[in-house]
């Protein structure tokens, strides 16, 4: 089995969101980038097939070389190969037509990636990619196995899950429960020096339009401070939630 | 040219959603000067779409698609699309459509956006406002393509009457071999689940052990409400990982969330930001939810929920 992971370099998850430019680019300074945690768990279970079952893992990402850092931590994970193609990620089609391209031209049978990504939310990129290839696909996956070509999966719906099969080849959108959160890896040492050796193509984007652009971000309005309400003084805050904030 | 909403429903009934949808697609259409026309999937009782402003709706009946199957809706809702010439598709942003919007947009050739929070701000240069940075941010996006498919953030436009005399006309359609089989649907019924829910109820690791949430759920069922928790309170099992919520697990936006010991974690909030009002109970006053919060109890939980439980109990009585 060929796998592909596709890794999403995003703010981690702590980090303090700010714009520049007038608000039309996101303020970089002081940011620390990461994996997206769902490429994490999609990167995790990749691992799990090549160790348990055989197969080869390769991540790629499209983004510029400020990327590469986030790359070579996927491979200090464990992922074999990786392949970034060079271009500035702004939509979410024009991302998945530059992933349609290597996955015809690698010829990977499974394709991994996070249900969404925690910077853009677009959660568009996975069925997009799917579409373009005409591949199967499964989104919010909590739980996957796959037997030769037969792929058994579980989704997660609202209020409970749903149990599925499809067949290779497929991309599979997936998020926590794809791996259990104790079983991520942290790369170690012997990866991380691995890593380093390990190839990382550069490839140069097909040609193609964005169908959208961000035009200005916004931060939300600021809160006004909480109305603190003594414990022993349940009746005001009924009260409170009753008449002034209206929702009860 | 025309306005098409999809009405998402589940065993053949609609949710807030689809009137959320419909409220946004009729306001869509009046900027635009156009019809809304409504497509419906396997739903009974279409007529209440017009209360919403849906002047037509197409009703596509198949027991084909008595299970979601994402591939099969999309090629539905595009063959309305493609019948009715339109230029605009709505749709909600609940799991199966969010797992629909971007197959339809691959096949509409559309500029998709997802989880948008207002109308079109403009309308040329199609310009929308988006959540972005898990609830940090907003971004306004213009959709450069001819057909835009716009995911409407659940909860954030609303639910608004606008009646007119629509009519309900069934739509032939040819159902895609999809390719994914569903096997089992397990849903845990009888309980308000956090996509439905008004209010949530969110209880995190003060709460020190899984057997201290009978009192949370208790006052999940005074108020009508969905129970929720914070990520290590799912990952140490305590409760199932369908109730994380925050960044990385479901996104809440509510009108009521109260939250019973959780820190308030950058991380956990990213996922509640979009709730209207937000109300905490911590025994420590340095929580940084507190800073988050609308309304506020420095308490210890064991403490305030059984007399809130209690107090909230005689005030539904009375
Ligand atoms: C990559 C990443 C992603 C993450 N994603 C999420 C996410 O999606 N959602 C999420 O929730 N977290 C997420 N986290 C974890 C987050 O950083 C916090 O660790 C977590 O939210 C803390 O949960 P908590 O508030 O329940 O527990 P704690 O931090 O342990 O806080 C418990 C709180 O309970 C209070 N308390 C204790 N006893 C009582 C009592 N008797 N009565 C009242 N209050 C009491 C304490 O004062 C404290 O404020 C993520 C972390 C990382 C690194």
């Amino acid at each position: 089995m060929k796998i592909l992971v596709c890794i999403s370099n995003v703010p981690d998850t702590t980090s303090k969101i700010n714009f520049t430019e007038n608000d039309t680019k996101f303020d970089t300074n002081g940011v620390q980038f990461v994996i997206n945690p769902y490429d994490e768990f999609c990167l995790t279970r990749a691992m799990w097939f090549k160790e348990k079952q055989g197969a080869s893992v390769t991540v790629v990402n499209v983004g510029t070389a400020a990327t590469e850092p986030t790359l070579r931590k996927a491979l200090a994970i464990g992922a074999d190969d990786a392949i970034r193609v060079n271009m500035e990620s702004v939509d979410g089609l024009s991302v998945a037509k530059q992933l349609a391209e290597v996955v015809k031209n690698g010829g990977y049978d499974l394709v991994l990636a996070g249900r969404e990504s925690i910077d853009y939310n677009g959660g568009m990129v996975p069925g997009m990619l799917a579409s373009l290839l005409d591949f199967n696909f499964v989104n919010g996956c909590v739980g996957m196995e796959v037997d030769g070509t037969a792929v058994s999966l579980t989704r997660e719906i609202d209020g409970g899950n749903e149990s599925l099969t499809a067949s290779l080849p497929m991309v599979v959108a997936g998020q926590k429960g794809i791996v259990e959160e104790k079983d991520l890896r942290i790369p170690n040492m012997r990866g991380i020096m691995m890593a380093r050796k390990k190839p990382l193509k550069v490839l140069e984007p097909v040609a193609g339009e964005n169908a959208t652009s961000i035009a200005s971000f916004e931060k939300p309005a600021p809160k006004g401070a909480v109305k603190l309400v003594a414990a022993d003084n349940i009746d005001e805050l009924i009260n409170l939630l009753h008449n002034e904030a209206k929702v009860i | 040219m025309s306005v098409l909403v999809f009405a998402n429903s589940t065993d053949g009934k609609f949710k807030k959603n689809a009137f959320e949808v419909v409220s946004y697609g009729k306001k869509v259409a009046e900027q635009l000067g156009s019809t809304v026309v409504v497509v419906t999937i396997n739903a009974n009782n279409t007529e209440t779409l017009y209360t919403y402003g849906a002047d037509k709706v197409f009703s596509v009946t198949n027991d084909a698609l008595s299970t979601f199957n994402a591939k099969a809706y999309a090629s539905v809702i595009q063959q309305v699309a493609d019948a009715q010439n339109s230029s605009v598709v709505i749709l909600d942003s609940s799991i199966d459509t969010l797992h629909v919007a971007p197959i339809l947009a691959v096949a509409l050739d559309a500029g998709y956006v997802s989880n948008v929070v207002a109308l079109p701000s403009s309308t040329s240069p199609f310009t929308v406002k988006r959540k972005a940075f898990s609830n940090k941010a907003f971004s306004n996006t213009v959709i450069a393509a001819d057909t835009k498919v716009i995911g409407v953030a659940q909860n954030s436009y609303g639910v608004f009457e606008n009646p007119v005399t629509g009519t309900t006309e069934s739509f032939d359609a040819t159902i895609a071999d999809s390719g994914v089989k569903s096997e089992k649907v397990e849903r845990v019924t009888g309980q308000v689940t956090i996509a439905d829910a008004d209010v949530v109820v969110s209880a995190g690791r003060g709460l020190k052990g899984p057997e201290n949430w009978g009192m949370i759920e208790e006052l999940a069922g005074v108020l009508g409400a969905a129970t929720a928790c914070s990520k290590p309170v799912s990952d140490l099992g305590w409760r199932p990982h369908g109730e994380h919520v925050g960044q990385t697990g479901k996104p809440v936006a509510t009108n009521l969330y109260i939250a019973i010991g959780i820190s308030g974690a950058i991380q956990h909030l990213a996922g509640i930001n979009a709730s209207k009002v937000k109300v905490v109970i911590n025994t420590d006053p340095e929580a940084p939810f507190f800073k988050a919060a609308d309304y506020g109890i420095v308490g210890d939980a064991f403490e305030v929920v059984p007399k809130l439980i209690e107090k909230l109990k005689a005030f539904k009585q009375a």
